[in-house]
């Protein structure tokens, strides 16, 4: 039965978890957006304290969740606590200590024997990040052009190449006690077959982080290129197997945890947008304006339409979203829905926050207010995890029956 | 709990209702728009599937199904893939029957609703749209005045389907107490039919002008109560429909693109026509989803006022966006009349104007 209420579990936690941003996440929001690059440390412990086990992507459960009988609330749930969290800040909620992408892939992909190396260490002791490699100076979306190579000696693997864009990868690999995995090829003649992901361990010799960008947005959340020269890790570190296949299933393996990724980013979109989306609103409050929403269209004041837009392109955004989590919690296959919801949420909340920016004028271009910030942090969202664009491939891809090589 | 599914009876009733589009209805939608005239074959046999029928409560002789906006949604959806036209003349009788059934007396009821419980079509309406700039259904120009133990209604009112065969219609206008509903039936003095309108879409339905003119009803046909409810059922019903004529462009425009070649490949392998129908197919979730959480509040019993008009307000934008698409990706092929896109942009343009043209 159509049902648009979360559960009463799911409504406790998400009110929870929106007082925690609201007090402990919107006081320092300025600060560490002027201060790039500086940590908040204390805030860290506090939410490694309050969040572990919890929020990361990969800890409470032992399976992948797609071709699960029992249906779970568990995918839900994340993107719910994920818009409240970048409510609070999209910077700070991606800083948070946890297995993070590196973590979904582990969780996703590996073994249990890999699961329980990695994973469990995310339960206990201090802080830790984990963080996932992707995207090189030379290639993008185009992630089957990797060439960062996995060469097998002996009992290891051997990794070679530059990685830029890491979230995360610097508090994982040379901060923390967490780890990186890492995508290279193990035969550059096979293409998307030949790509592997590779566990890459905290401070492993080899690995480096050469930089660490400075940005338009997000700038609580370091973003780092990594250096690999002859990295060497135990050959049990590769996720999946490492047979290259004729087939591009090992491919698609590891492009399935998109699918799985693809909703909560889209719902940190939704936190931003939201955020504005209130100020907006309270603003309006504060000033006596009101929304005429029964008035028919023609007779709106620019600003009602502007607002009315605003939200019904941030809630569409927000179902499209919850419909791709609740299928994954269900066992159904999303990746249709999951890049709908990606390419939707991106879009939606960099014009809601920029719309929302142009509604408070002066008050709206001053960095007084968060608002010039939001419409900053919203624009990645319109970008990583697969760009706008890419996602808009998948979906054409999906609705015309078009393999890759017949729509690239 | 969070559910994107309908329920079972909801799909059969949807499935029903999509192969009656697909197999009756969509075939003759071109005829229809050109002829000006549905089939009474068709009307007949959709009269046969009971939508009317079941939300009437059993002891006027209908089936009795508690009126739900999501199965309403659902149906109005597919009647609309099926053209929008005939959609609006096969629901036209919900725009009586729903407002009885939820806001009426019983002594109402019993006068209105056995009519449309029958063997064959029964005709019902609604009058609320009025041809004068700047209309609005909170400040409506037609007047009801109490007097001599009843209302004098005067004003005119547009867009009233099948008017001239409707057994009774529903004028909505303003009284002392706001807005207001009379039952008015056919032939009552003082209510004239002008003539049938001529539209840029909605060819194939009849849409009447009305005059009132001192047209003197009883007491007891007023409707009154909280409107807004009602509203919101007709808001989520023209989402609804704006979704299906939306879907029906963009599948159109698809298997059109992937058929049609240019510079040694199917068009739909150009990224700028494969973008436009990724995102006219995103569009048209996101707004049915919008659609179906409003219609959701309303069977929750939930003030629904402003999840109605964001959603029917998104939907008047994207079909007019999507069918638009849909248009350019035929080219000039659909520019002509061989083609159904331009019908689909011509029925499309209203939704920004359409108010109370079919309620669920």
């Amino acid at each position: 039965m159509i049902d648009f209420s979360l559960s009463p579990e799911t409504e406790n936690m998400r009110t929870m978890i929106h007082m925690m941003a609201e007090s402990t996440m919107r006081p320092i929001s300025r600060e560490y957006d002027e201060r790039e690059h500086e940590k908040p440390m204390d805030w860290f412990t506090m939410m490694w304290n309050a969040t572990k086990g919890m929020i990361s992507l990969g800890n409470e459960e032992k399976k992948a969740t797609i071709g699960k009988k029992k249906p779970s609330e568990r995918n839900l749930r994340t993107v719910v606590m994920t818009e409240e969290l970048s409510w609070g800040d999209a910077g700070l909620y991606l800083s948070i200590p946890n297995a993070g992408l590196g973590g979904a892939a582990v969780s996703a992909a590996g073994t249990p024997e890999q699961r329980e190396r990695f994973l469990t260490r995310f339960n206990e002791g201090e802080p830790k990040w984990g963080a996932m490699a992707i995207t090189e100076p030379g290639c993008g979306s185009d992630s089957a052009a990797i060439t960062t190579t996995a060469v097998r000696d002996g009992d290891h693997w051997v990794l070679n190449g530059a990685k830029i864009f890491c979230t995360s990868g610097l508090m994982a690999a040379e901060k923390s006690e967490g780890f990186v995995v890492v995508w290279a090829t193990v035969d550059k003649s096979a293409g998307r077959a030949g790509i592997k992901a590779f566990i890459v361990d905290h401070h492993t010799p080899g690995m480096t982080v050469a930089k660490v960008e400075n940005k338009l947005g997000i700038r609580a959340s370091d973003t780092a290129m990594l250096i690999f020269e002859d990295c060497r890790i135990l050959l049990d570190n590769i996720l999946g197997s490492p047979e290259v296949k004729q087939s591009t299933e090992g491919f698609k393996g590891v492009m399935a945890t998109f699918d799985a990724t693809r909703p909560i980013v889209a719902s940190i979109a939704i936190g931003v947008g939201r955020a504005a989306v209130d100020f907006v609103q309270e603003v309006f409050v504060k000033e006596g304006i009101t929304i005429r929403y029964d008035t028919p269209p023609s007779q709106l004041t620019t600003r009602e339409r502007d607002f009315m837009e605003m939200e019904a392109n941030l809630q569409a955004a927000r179902l499209l979203t919850w419909r791709a989590a609740w299928m994954m919690d269900h066992g159904m296959h999303n990746n249709l829905e999951a890049s709908m919801a990606k390419a939707k949420a991106g879009l939606a909340v960099t014009q809601v926050t920029q719309k929302a920016v142009e509604l408070l004028g002066p008050l709206g271009y001053s960095r007084k207010l968060l608002l010039e910030k939001w419409m900053r942090d919203a624009k990645i969202n319109d970008i990583f995890e697969g760009t706008q664009q890419i996602n808009l491939l998948i979906v054409a891809r999906r609705i015309l029956g078009y393999s890759s090589q017949e729509l690239s | 709990m969070i559910n994107f599914q309908p329920t079972e009876e909801q799909q059969l009733i949807r499935d029903t209702v999509a192969s009656f589009a697909r197999e009756q209805v969509r075939l003759v939608a071109r005829e229809a728009d050109e002829s000006g005239t549905i089939p009474e074959t068709l009307i007949q046999q959709a009269w046969e599937l009971g939508l009317v029928q079941s939300t009437i409560p059993e002891v006027f002789g209908g089936t009795g199904e508690k009126p739900s906006a999501i199965t309403g949604a659902l149906v109005c959806e597919e009647l609309g893939w099926g053209d929008l036209s005939i959609a609006l003349l096969l629901l036209a009788p919900w725009l009586i029957t729903q407002p009885v059934t939820i806001l009426g007396t019983e002594e109402q009821q019993r006068q209105v609703l056995p009519t449309y419980t029958g063997q064959e079509f029964t005709a019902g309406t609604a009058a609320v749209m009025e041809p004068r700039f700047g209309f609005a259904i909170n400040a409506l120009a037609t007047i009801a005045t109490g007097q001599n133990g009843g209302f004098v209604l005067n004003g005119a009112k547009c867009f009233v389907p099948l008017a001239a065969d409707a057994r009774h219609i529903l004028v909505y206008a303003r009284s002392d107490d706001g807005l207001s509903a009379f039952i008015v039936p056919q032939g009552t003095p003082g209510l004239t039919i002008v003539e049938r309108e001529k539209n840029m879409g909605l060819k194939a339905v009849a849409t009447y002008e009305l005059a009132l003119n001192n047209c003197l009803v009883p007491l007891a046909a007023q409707i009154h109560g909280d409107f807004s409810p009602l509203l919101n059922r007709s808001r989520v019903a023209m989402a609804a429909l704006a979704v299906g004529v939306a879907r029906a462009a963009s599948e159109y425009a698809r298997d059109y693109a992937k058929e049609r070649h240019a510079f040694g490949t199917a068009i739909a392998q150009k990224q700028a026509i494969a973008f436009m129908l990724a995102e006219m197919a995103i569009e048209i979730d996101a707004t049915r989803l919008l659609t179906w959480e409003a219609a959701w509040k309303i069977d929750q019993g939930q003030v629904a006022t402003r999840e109605a008009c964001l959603a029917k307000n998104y939907a008047a934008n994207m079909v007019l966006k999507v069918t638009d698409n849909a248009v350019q990706i035929l080219g000039g092929h659909g520019y002509i009349r061989d083609h159904l896109v331009e019908l689909w942009l011509r029925n499309g343009r209203g939704f920004a104007t359409f108010e109370g043209l079919a309620m669920v």
